[in-house]
């Protein structure tokens, strides 16, 4: 509405360029939003749990997925070492996509299964058929246990600290490998 | 299928793709004041995997069992608030539809008085000047001068 | 027809557009004579080579020509025809083509229609027209070519998700695009007055019309776009205040803005500036809304596959268009020419607080829909907007805009007294106040009870304002009618857009008040829901043409007459492997029955189906308003004084008073 002769015209200018301003600013924004997206460092979508830096949530210890014994939340804080805690699904084609990270990974860091939401005959044959990358698996047939642990779907792995404090969390798969790049920063500072 | 993306159109068309909805009844609360409270709250929950959705609207897995959460929390007779704080320790503040007010959310809540006070300030201040700059009351020939003059004056 | 072919028409259309834009432009600066009189004959040869190019793709989607990746992609050889034409522009490619056609429409249309303009004034709105169209057809070309070819070309197209194949979403996109893209004209107008240094009321009549036109259809797009959700999806929603639908909102809520503030420029030669940055911002809200949304970085399911390439490109495009206008704006408005005096007691300080509220609305929606990928990006924390956060934020800024609709059209321009307007409201006060009664007794909330008594007062305030102008029972009857048939077309088409608003807000109010109930019952039950009984009496298996059906047939009766029987469907489409719902609506206008059957449960003896059963009240009315609005601005379009008497330029330098 600035639609009157001002006292001032440098005030005039300055007030009529802040449009420009405004939308060069928005402009910028959306740039930095959009090279962050196709490098990977940005991503609108990310839920962004707030797991980091908490206790493992308590849980009993859930059945067994076979071929692995299941567990729960007090043997996970009993560990000396870093676990990397993963939920997975045999439904779940990004699973399948990260098995191959799974497997190089777990000669850097045990890794414990959880398998979400699915029917333990599949379960099982998805982990033979893939290759099995877990020390312990367990069954999480209702999806309780992961809704306590921020799982807003599979796969989401946890990084356990000696204790039982969730160093690290990524809520994509391992394949990518910017996400596994940051993993091993972190368990190279856990190890520091 | 980690984040179910609908890749299927457009970005022209509204709405949320998932036809949804018809839930199962048993897993409604008994109590009918009970179940509309749960209601209310799962309606200011997102679903997390359907982007804009509340969870009340919702057939995705996990929304379903995010109302179940809701309404065993409901049935167990927690505050709306506890029921709130439950699901941001586990999910942020993502799962809020309506975000809290905090230092980082205070330009959007104050956005609808910011606006409006902008506006009315800017219009105070064009009557004011356009006022000043026209003593008023001029006569029927005084303002027709008046005018021409101004007109006159401004087109070059 | 072939799509080579096609390519070829778009790339002469980019041609002929860049010609479009740089002949016609210069030809004004230079003050040329021949070269602005090319202006109007390369816009309407653009639009032949657009309209070929387009005609190419819809045959190659007819002829089910596979060898081109766009059609294999989303079609199918079982696909309806009607779906083959309309699935053109249900993907990216054919979606941007469309947009481009439109533009050229636009173009074509101010070259056909504005003979009277200034012969200068025009061709600077066609070649700017040229250079936005140029843009995209660039676009189109480059990033998102809909011709290209597969080889070897497959066999049968991997068809289209069901959900899409309806009628009401076939014809949803066409319409939303020509509200959008229509608003580049508004905007060429805005830009081509910042280069000519000079805004009055001559232009500020040729621009309403188009925005007028432009907004009506917005309006008809977004309430096609909520009314296909609301029959389609299966629980009754119409609104979800998704970035999609916020897209679409927040140009609609500054284009009304730039509708209303167009009246100012043209009666009273004020709001000058304000009203071609609107026009500006309007336009730029079209692109950048439809296109940051199908980059990604909004938060929708919309989102197209993300290619950078795509995002890059478009983010030069709105950098040109917008910045580039931005920046002639911040570098010629502040010479314009300050505008007439008015009081704030005037139509035209009424016009200014319509301007205030809805900027107002429209900043609100835009924050909301921003804040979270700005909130992310500049903080590192994650937020969601939602329902509830739109809800409360719009509506205490919604409900003073309705008081103020229902005065403004009353008040004399320049300088007016409150009270003599407000005394010929009474009949409209007494009326909000009896549905301030009725709903207090009958609504719950407190908001549905204020959303409808302002609804009732902005429907009566504009019956009020017809009959106070064809003096209604104060002159004999036919007389009325005789000043009924004399009266402008935009003041009648005033005040039924007016009264449309306050149809949507009462079908609003009413949805409010809707009931549902999801039960799970075997045929032969009966189930009370909103004072019917719901019957299910029979559920069968039919076979579709690609799919299977799980059909109920549902019984409704009020006292124990059968009011309406329900086919509400689930059907299985094999080859998407996916379910889709097909709800059961009764309409009596007032009210809408819903009905919806789910899965089914137990064995074959004691098979029981869940349902999930809604009653809607005033439904209807939220889309049938919308309608309303339409028809009063394409109403006021057909004004005399818009398709005859085109407004003369009073010539520089002589005076000029008042055009109203």
């Amino acid at each position: 509405m600035s639609d009157q002769p001002s006292p001032s015209p440098s005030r005039r200018r300055l007030l009529m360029a802040l449009p420009v301003v405004a939308a060069g600013g928005a402009g910028v924004a959306f740039w930095r939003m959009l090279s962050g997206m196709s490098s990977g460092t940005f991503n609108p979508h990310d839920i962004n749990a707030p797991a980091t830096g908490k206790a493992v949530p308590e849980f009993e210890r859930l059945p067994d997925q076979d071929p692995g014994q299941g567990f729960s939340s007090a043997e996970l804080r009993l560990q000396t070492s870093p676990v990397l805690v993963n939920f997975f699904a045999s439904w779940c084609i990004p699973c399948i996509a990260e098995m191959q990270a799974l497997l190089e990974l777990r000669n850097t860091v045990p890794i414990w299964g959880i398998a979400y939401k699915d029917k333990p005959e599949n379960a099982s044959g998805f982990i033979r058929r893939a290759g099995n990358p877990y020390v312990k698996i367990a069954s999480d047939r209702q999806g309780r246990v992961a809704i306590d642990w921020g799982v807003s779907g599979v796969p989401e792995s946890f990084l356990i600290a000696p204790g039982g404090g969730i160093a690290w969390h990524s809520a994509g798969g391992l394949d990518n490998s910017a996400v596994r790049a940051d993993l091993s920063a972190t368990l190279k500072r856990l190890s520091a | 299928m980690r984040k179910p993306v609908l890749l299927l159109l457009a970005g022209l068309f509204f709405l949320p793709l998932t036809a949804s909805a018809v839930d199962d009844p048993s897993e409604m609360l008994h109590d009918p004041k009970q179940e509309a409270r749960a209601e209310a709250i799962g309606s200011r929950l997102r679903c997390l995997v359907c982007q804009n959705e509340s969870i009340e609207d919702s057939s995705a897995g996990l929304a379903r069992d995010l109302r179940r959460a809701v309404r065993e929390h409901v049935a167990k007779g927690e505050t709306d608030r506890q029921i709130m704080d439950w699901m941001v320790a586990r999910y942020g503040n993502f799962i809020r539809l309506s975000p809290p007010f905090t230092i980082a959310t205070a330009l959007l809540w104050g956005m609808p008085l910011l606006a409006l006070m902008i506006g009315l300030l800017s219009a105070v201040i064009m009557f004011r000047r356009r006022k000043s700059e026209a003593p008023a009351p001029l006569s029927e020939d005084e303002a027709a001068r008046l005018d021409d003059l101004t007109s006159s004056g401004e087109r070059h | 027809m072939s799509p080579e072919l096609g390519r070829f028409a778009l790339a002469l259309a980019c041609a002929l557009a860049l010609a479009q834009a740089v002949l016609p432009l210069s030809g004004a600066q230079r003050r040329d004579a021949r070269l602005m009189a090319v202006a109007p004959g390369l816009a309407i040869g653009q639009l032949i080579a657009l309209a070929y190019s387009f005609l190419c793709l819809i045959y190659a989607a007819v002829t089910d020509d596979f060898s081109v990746s766009n059609i294999a992609e989303n079609s199918a050889v079982s696909k309806p025809l009607l779906y083959k034409i309309t699935g053109v522009w249900g993907n990216h490619e054919g979606s941007v083509l469309l947009w481009a056609l439109i533009l050229g429409i636009c173009g074509a249309a101010v070259a056909a229609f504005g003979r009277n303009l200034p012969t200068a004034l025009r061709a600077r709105v066609i070649g700017i027209l040229g250079g936005v169209a140029a843009g995209f057809e660039l676009f189109c070309l480059t990033t998102s070519d809909p011709f290209d070819r597969i080889w070897p070309a497959p066999m049968d197209g991997q068809g289209m998700n069901p959900l899409l194949q309806d009628p009401g979403l076939a014809f949803h996109p066409p319409i939303l695009y020509t509200g959008y893209v229509g608003f580049a004209v508004p905007f060429a107008f805005a830009v081509a007055a910042l280069i000519e240094g000079r805004v009055d009321a001559a232009w500020g009549r040729w621009v309403r019309p188009w925005a007028v036109a432009a907004w009506c259809f917005l309006t008809c797009g977004i309430a096609l776009g909520s009314w296909w959700s609301y029959y389609v999806l299966g629980w009754g929603g119409y609104w979800f205040w998704d970035p999609v639908e916020n897209a679409s909102l927040i140009p609609w809520l500054s284009g009304t803005a730039l509708m209303h503030s167009a009246i100012v420029v043209e009666k009273r030669e004020a709001l000058k500036i304000w009203t071609v940055l609107l026009a500006i911002g309007t336009f730029s809200f079209s692109l950048s809304g439809t296109f940051l949304v199908r980059s990604g970085i909004l938060n929708s399911v919309h989102a197209f596959a993300n290619d950078p390439a795509r995002g890059v490109f478009i983010l030069g495009l709105l950098a040109l268009v917008i910045g580039g206008s931005l920046t002639l704006f911040a570098w010629r408005a502040p010479s314009l020419t300050a505008g007439g005096l008015f009081s704030p007691v005037s139509r035209e300080g009424m016009l200014v607080l319509n301007n205030i509220l809805l900027c107002s609305l429209c900043a609100v929606v835009l924050t909301g829909t921003m804040y979270p990928p700005f909130m992310s990006l500049l903080f590192g924390k994650t937020i969601s907007v939602g329902k509830p956060f739109f809800d409360a934020a719009t509506v205490p800024l919604a409900l003073p805009l309705f008081a103020v609709m229902g005065i403004a059209p009353m008040m004399p321009w320049k300088r007016a007294r409150m009270w003599p307007v407000l005394r010929r409201l009474q009949a409209a006060a007494i009326a909000m106040l009896v549905a301030l009664a009725v709903s207090l007794w009958g609504l719950k909330g407190v908001l549905p009870v204020l959303a409808s008594a302002f609804a009732v007062w902005v429907i009566a305030s504009s019956v009020t304002d017809i009959a106070t102008r064809i003096a209604l029972f104060r002159e004999p009857f036919s007389r009325s009618l005789g000043r009924l048939r004399g009266l402008s077309r935009s003041a009648v088409g005033t005040a039924i857009a007016h009264a449309g608003v306050g149809v949507t807000v009462l079908g609003l109010a009413g949805m409010s008040q809707a009931q549902h109930r999801i039960v799970e019952i075997a045929v032969g039950q009966t189930e009370h829901l909103a004072g019917y009984d719901w019957t299910l009496t029979d559920v069968r298996t039919r076979p579709g043409p690609n799919y299977t059906a799980l059909a109920a047939r549902i019984e409704i009766r009020r006292k124990g007459r059968i009011v309406a029987v329900m086919h509400p469907e689930k059907r299985s489409f094999n080859a998407q492997n996916q379910t889709t719902t097909e709800v059961s609506i009764h309409t009596n206008l007032l009210s809408d029955l819903y009905g919806v059957i789910g899965d089914q449960h137990g064995d074959a003896a004691h098979r029981t189906y869940v349902l999930r059963l809604h009653y809607n009240p005033l439904a209807p009315w939220m889309w049938l308003g919308a309608l309303v609005m339409a028809l009063g601005g394409f109403l006021s379009l057909s004004d005399r004084r818009i398709r005859i008497a085109a407004p003369r330029r009073i010539p520089v330098g002589t005076a000029h008073v008042d055009a109203g």
